[in-house]
């Protein structure tokens, strides 16, 4: 009743093809980004805004990386993480060495350093496949974070090991309270998410379905594969690495090489699978389930006990929890969060009246 | 160059190949069996020994440990099965790699939840230490634990080589690990058959982790080392029992070589990626590993 698409007629191809065909989708859209965008910043309270919605987004722009190459372009990586790790130095080390360097410049610039990073490490995906390439990527993972650990320039020589990320400062101006860092974040990621959700439905996109769905038929059609998967991979490392510095300069301030571990790599491979393989939105919702799941948990167990839970039984049973749900989704709805919305809007066409 | 050292680090390097290669085993079983690329059997080591220690802590000996670990693994393996493989029958491998991911997090939660986190000492009752007469004449370090390790390893690749190749079961799991829908359809058990596999798998985690145990201590860092097994896999290709063997050693010797001779100009830690590149570039040069088998793909 809502939200159905009677009576908007698409009379060209381009109308048909836009990026949001309905009118209440449009609409939605525009709410959205003005709360995201007004609202939240004067509403929230810092706490909100810095433990919860900036690492949010951030993650949610990894996780679309990663869903890039694994759900679009159907190249199982485990090594996220480390590309992450090498947008944040970048961007540490363009901020030291560069004087003057716009902020976005930088942000800009890791990300295509990350980017070229992650073409290197595609380079073996024309090669093997699957589970072969899976393992491979974990070279990258390890080989990242051991070189930025090893070597001391990446870190300006600091003796503890740690990288302390700069102020962002932008137009002259410097954001430092939680608000101003929430919309420079929130801006990045929503430019980039329009410019991923573009990709997908053009000829881009397509070209990553058919070598995912089956890269020898894709090349019998022309396809070439070295230019589709290493631009899966080029893309999904420039997300990773633009998530990566903005995880350093927005969320951690002080970052060592070995927060962008293994672990991590997993989470996020964790949330494009319970978000949704292969779509946007999965991806921010994915982020957001995996990021709040723990807190849930504590509170929940808060609640229960009676008492705060001792901190390695609820870091052991959020572990478990964590991997039973994988299974599950795996199992019951292998298409996530994202496919029980869809759902829920197909649903959403005929209420109330269904008849 | 001195020979005589270059040896000695040669035989250390071969002989935590050996080890890796007895944590990779457990993968080719479970991958040359199902088709699925278990990243759960570092976890189960450390569950499997990690249960084992616990258990002695409990007051059993040695002798009732052992069988009340192995009954521990077996159903853990049904389990597996039951709730994990079955419900996945037939889906991609993909699919089921990620799948065995979470069970990873679920065993590896599990171990801590019921036996906390601390590290343990487990003491076989070999020694671990060089022996004598060996070093003198030699001056090469073996230990005993080293000696078993190899035996063990030779062991378990010869009768699981032999079970693959010889029998009827063996026959049944490389029909499932080719197809499972086709392998269902000719009447072939499968769930009797994975659940005799997971259990088993999780027996050769056991024996494993006892040798890696007594070795470095049971400890987190276990799932680490298991991590390792997975380039010795691909280097040896997933269906290849011996190539395990061969591979375990090439990687443990060109990991401890380069860490000795190359190690010092960047300041050591090459070990911890080293297995991961010399596996890419293998699979550059072969990409279905020394011994696996070429996959021909049609459209």
């Amino acid at each position: 009743m809502l939200y159905r698409e009677a009576g908007q007629f698409h009379t060209s191809y381009t109308s048909d093809r836009q990026l949001f065909p309905l009118k209440q989708d449009r609409i939605g859209m525009v709410i959205m980004l003005l709360v995201a965008f007004v609202a939240i910043p004067l509403l929230s309270s810092d706490y909100w805004l810095s433990a919860i919605l900036i690492p949010w987004l951030i993650l949610a722009l990894v996780a679309l990386g990663q869903n890039i190459l694994m759900g679009y372009a159907g190249q199982l990586s485990l090594g996220s993480a480390g590309f992450m790790a090498a947008g944040a130095f970048a961007c540490y080390n363009l901020i030291l060495r560069v004087p003057d360097i716009p902020f976005l410049l930088a942000v800009l610039l890791s990300g295509l350093i990350a980017a070229c990073i992650g073409i290197l490490f595609g380079l073996p995906s024309l090669r093997i496949r699957g589970l072969y390439l899976a393992v491979a990527t974990l070279a990258s993972q390890f080989f990242i974070v051991w070189a930025l650990d090893k070597f001391g320039w990446f870190k300006n020589y600091d003796p503890a090991g740690v990288i302390s990320a700069q102020q962002i400062v932008m137009f002259g101006h410097t954001f430092a309270s939680p608000a101003e860092k929430y919309l420079v974040v929130l801006s990045i990621v929503a430019v980039l998410t329009l410019l991923a959700k573009n990709m997908a439905r053009g000829s881009t996109g397509r070209a990553w379905r058919a070598v995912r769905d089956m890269d020898v038929a894709a090349e019998v059609m022309g396809l070439s594969l070295l230019r589709t998967k290493l631009q899966a991979f080029a893309i999904s490392s420039f997300y990773c690495g633009v998530g990566g510095a903005l995880f350093a300069f927005a969320y951690l301030q002080t970052v060592e090489p070995s927060a962008f571990n293994i672990e991590l790599s997993f989470r996020i491979l964790f949330m494009v699978i319970i978000g949704g393989i292969g779509t946007i939105l999965g991806s921010f919702l994915g982020a957001g389930f995996i990021l709040l799941m723990p807190v849930f948990l504590n509170i929940l167990f808060h609640a229960v006990a009676g008492h705060a839970v001792d901190a390695t039984i609820l870091s052991a049973l959020e572990q478990i929890i964590f991997g039973a749900l994988i299974i599950i989704f795996l199992i019951v709805e292998p298409l996530g969060l994202a496919r029980i919305w869809q759902l829920a809007k197909e649903r959403l066409r005929l209420w109330p009246f269904p008849h | 160059m001195n020979v005589q050292f270059f040896i000695e680090v040669l035989v250390g390097g071969l002989l935590s190949g050996v080890m890796y290669a007895l944590v990779a085993l457990g993968f080719v079983l479970i991958y040359k069996a199902s088709g699925v690329f278990n990243f759960a059997q570092g976890a189960m080591v450390f569950f499997a020994v990690l249960s084992f220690v616990g258990f002695m802590e409990l007051g059993l000996p040695f002798w009732a440990a052992l069988p009340v670990t192995v009954v521990l693994m077996v159903a853990t393996g049904m389990l597996t099965e039951r709730f994990v493989l079955r419900p996945l029958v037939s889906q991609s491998e993909d699919t089921l790699l990620m799948a065995t991911i979470g069970l990873a997090f679920v065993i590896e939660g599990m171990a801590q939840l019921v036996w906390g986190v601390d590290v343990r000492r487990l003491d076989l009752g070999i020694r671990d230490e060089p022996i004598g007469w060996f070093m003198d004449s030699t001056g090469i370090l073996v230990s005993q634990l080293d000696i078993t390790a190899g035996v063990v390893a030779g062991l378990m690749v010869a009768i699981l080589a032999l079970i693959f190749s010889r029998t009827k079961v063996g026959r049944g799991l490389r029909a499932v690990a080719d197809d499972h829908a086709a392998a269902l359809s000719v009447g072939i058990p499968l769930k009797h058959i994975w659940g005799l596999v997971w259990a088993t798998a999780g027996i050769v985690a056991l024996v494993a982790g006892m040798l890696w145990g007594a070795r470095s201590g049971v400890q987190f860092a276990l799932i680490g080392i298991a991590l390792k097994a997975l380039p010795v896999l691909i280097i040896g290709g997933f269906t290849s029992v011996p190539g395990v063997i061969v591979a375990g050693l090439i990687v443990g010797a060109a990991e401890k070589l380069t860490e000795v001779y190359f190690g010092p100009m960047v300041g050591g830690g090459i070990e911890g990626w080293l297995p991961y590149v010399l596996a890419v570039f293998f699979l550059l040069i072969r990409p279905e590993g020394l011994f696996g088998e070429k996959i021909i793909r049609r459209v």
